[in-house]
């Protein structure tokens, strides 16, 4: 692959990058002028669409077809909700997007704005993101300056008011209609779908939902075109009737046991190991890697032989991973225990279940009770066939719950019994201790 | 009713306008009153009831599904210093380094220094994974965090 040219990330690191001047010099607003002079918005929505543009968030739901979703001639308001609340364990690239180049976003925004007539956009962000906040709190403010916000947008007649939203340190607020529940007040608590937002969203009114990384790339499909957008990623796999492919450039972030953890910004469909090896530096300590979670927590986990696999919105699942999720792999290297890893990943999400469906509120409970048994010397080999029964029975996709957290929280746990039963029956018949930290208060 | 100041009364009143309905004023108003008062305490939920026309119930069952607010029984030190224990950071040390802060201060997770400066918690990924392992001073991160370095951060907030 020859070397990519980053265009999301292009201004990071550039003196001022968050300023409206700096942004407007280095071509800046020039997508949503171009949008609005020349674009009506049932053609922006045509461009997205034709752009193949799947959403950043986790699910990769194509956002041009989302649009469409919304009720024809709706006298409004239309709601735009974007979600910043990127608590994924092991994601940061929303955050990178905000504090360095908020304006890229903004423009997005806008032009979401204009193709889906939302006269409010409310940019809820995790209360852990305050540089974030405080970034965009200027920049939102500088747009609004230069009537770039506000009332007859750029003489256009299109007007637009953009609020900001801070959530409380509660993971189930990303998920699109807990979001919703925690704009609107309340608890957040998912909603049950359908009525799917579109129809039915923030205060009852049709809404769309999008990523923060999502719409900054709507910023550059309308500035650089459809085939620009298009002539990067993966296109679809003719083995899998409901793979509409993977186009686009794609933010990527590497944590863990690496030399060199940071984002990188390539193409959709880049692999495991070329990430690690090429662009984080390699498995630190000159070790191997045992493992890697492939795009957040919640998408499973990839053994080292598996590491070749593309991370494009198809590729994860050929091994068994739940999808791309967020594009975030953490590398464990060989020493790591299994159990440690299946711990701290099950207690995530034991802390994180929103409570409200039984099956995930005493699942996710069980599931960590029994990794944290395993891991301090005191597991059954029965636990394993446990574990698999609750990480297969809880979620979505089963049908016993309400919302995607618990798909997330069984997919792990399958993942590590099915790829690692020999080390897990190993640690268990030895009664290994683990020999890393355990707060018993911290839970 | 005078237990919220005028100046925070004002400052939540000034959030209405941006939703459609005062309910949505919750979060924010909760915000306000807890940066400030270090918690929500009982009667400051009945105040922010009455202002956005809801029972101090509702108030309450917003507010404590979120750990993030606290009542008045366990009120925030001057800084909350939120350590992350989630996978990026704990391959890298954090929990040992969450033990030796609760250490340093004589608290478990959740607690306040006898001082009344620190309360330290734990934290559930606060995305800064590549400055693992990784804290938040109320919501500034701070990265690749050692032994040393949360023992001056300590110092540095105990002043
Ligand atoms: C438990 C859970 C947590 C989620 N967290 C986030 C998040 O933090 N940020 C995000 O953009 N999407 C998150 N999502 C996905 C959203 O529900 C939704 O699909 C997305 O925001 C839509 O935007 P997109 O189509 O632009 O990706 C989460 C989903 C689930 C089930
Ligand atoms: S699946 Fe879990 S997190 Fe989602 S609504 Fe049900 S209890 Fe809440
Ligand atoms: S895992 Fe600690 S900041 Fe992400």
């Amino acid at each position: 692959m020859p070397e990519y040219e980053p265009v999301l990330l292009r201004r990071v690191g550039r003196p001022n990058s968050q300023s409206i001047d700096t942004y407007r010099a280095d071509g800046g607003y020039r997508a949503l002028e171009k949008a609005v002079a020349q674009l009506t918005p049932e053609q922006v929505v045509d461009q997205v669409k034709a752009s193949g543009l799947r959403g950043r968030g986790g699910a990769g739901f194509p956002t041009g077809l989302k649009w469409t979703f919304l009720p024809k001639n709706h006298p409004g308001p239309i709601y735009l909700a974007v979600n910043g609340d990127e608590s994924e364990p092991c994601t940061f690239n929303n955050r990178v997007l905000l504090e360095e180049d908020p304006h890229q976003f903004l423009e997005g925004v806008i032009l979401a704005a204009y193709a889906t007539r939302a006269w409010v956009a409310y940019i809820y962000l995790r209360y852990e993101y305050g540089r974030c906040y405080r970034t965009l709190e200027k920049a939102v403010a500088e747009a609004y300056a230069q009537g770039l916000l506000g009332r007859d947008i750029l003489g256009k007649g299109f007007h637009l008011d953009v609020h900001l939203a801070r959530g409380a340190g509660a993971y189930i607020c990303g998920e699109e209609t807990g979001l919703l529940e925690s704009l609107e007040g309340k608890r957040a608590w998912p909603r049950v779908k359908p009525p799917f937002p579109a129809v039915e969203g923030a205060f009852r009114k049709p809404t769309v939902v999008n990523n923060i990384e999502t719409l900054a790339c709507v910023t550059h499909i309308i500035d650089r075109g459809v085939d620009w957008f298009k002539s990067m990623g993966v296109p679809p796999d003719p083995k899998n009737p409901r793979d509409p492919g993977s186009y686009g450039p794609k933010l990527y972030n590497i944590s863990g046991h690496v030399n060199k953890p940071g984002t990188v910004e390539l193409p959709l469909g880049v692999t495991v190991r070329e990430l690690i090896d090429k662009y984080g530096g390699g498995v630190w300590k000159g070790r191997k890697a045992k493992g890697a979670i492939p795009g957040g927590i919640s998408m499973g986990i990839m053994t080292e032989a598996e590491f070749d696999t593309p991370l494009d919105f198809n590729g994860p699942g050929k091994v068994g991973c739940l999808g791309l999720g967020t594009g975030a792999v953490t590398v464990f290297d060989e020493q790591t225990s299994i159990a440690d890893v299946l711990y701290n990943i099950t207690r995530f999400f034991s802390h994180e279940s929103c409570g409200q469906c039984t099956p995930c509120r005493e699942g996710t409970g069980w599931m960590m009770k029994m990794a944290d048994r395993i891991r301090r010397g005191d597991g059954r080999l029965e636990d394993l066939k446990i574990l698999e029964e609750i990480g297969n029975a809880i979620g979505i996709m089963p049908g016993t719950t309400i919302c995607g957290l618990a798909d997330g929280a069984g997919w792990p746990v399958k993942n590590a019994i099915k790829k690692f039963r020999p080390e897990f029956e190993s640690l268990i018949r030895a009664g290994t201790k683990s020999t890393s930290l355990q707060l018993v208060s911290a839970h | 009713m005078g237990f919220l100041s005028e100046d925070l009364k004002q400052k939540i009143l000034a959030c209405l306008p941006r939703f459609p309905n005062k309910q949505a004023v919750t979060l924010p108003a909760l915000h306000l009153v807890q940066d400030e008062l270090r918690c929500v305490p009982l009667e400051a939920m009945r105040e922010i009831a009455a202002m956005l026309d809801l029972s101090p119930a509702e108030v309450h069952d917003t507010m404590s599904f979120y750990g993030f607010f606290r009542d008045e029984q366990h009120p925030l030190g001057k800084t909350r210093l939120w350590m992350c224990r989630s996978l990026a950071c704990s391959l890298l040390g954090a929990e040992e380094l969450l033990d030796h802060a609760c250490k340093k201060l004589n608290v478990k997770p959740g607690g306040t220094s006898a001082d009344g400066k620190i309360t330290v918690e734990f934290a559930e990924c606060i995305g800064g994974c590549e400055g693992a392992p990784c804290a938040l001073i109320n919501d500034e991160h701070r990265m690749n965090l050692t032994t040393e370095k949360v023992e001056a951060l300590l110092a540095e907030l105990r002043q």
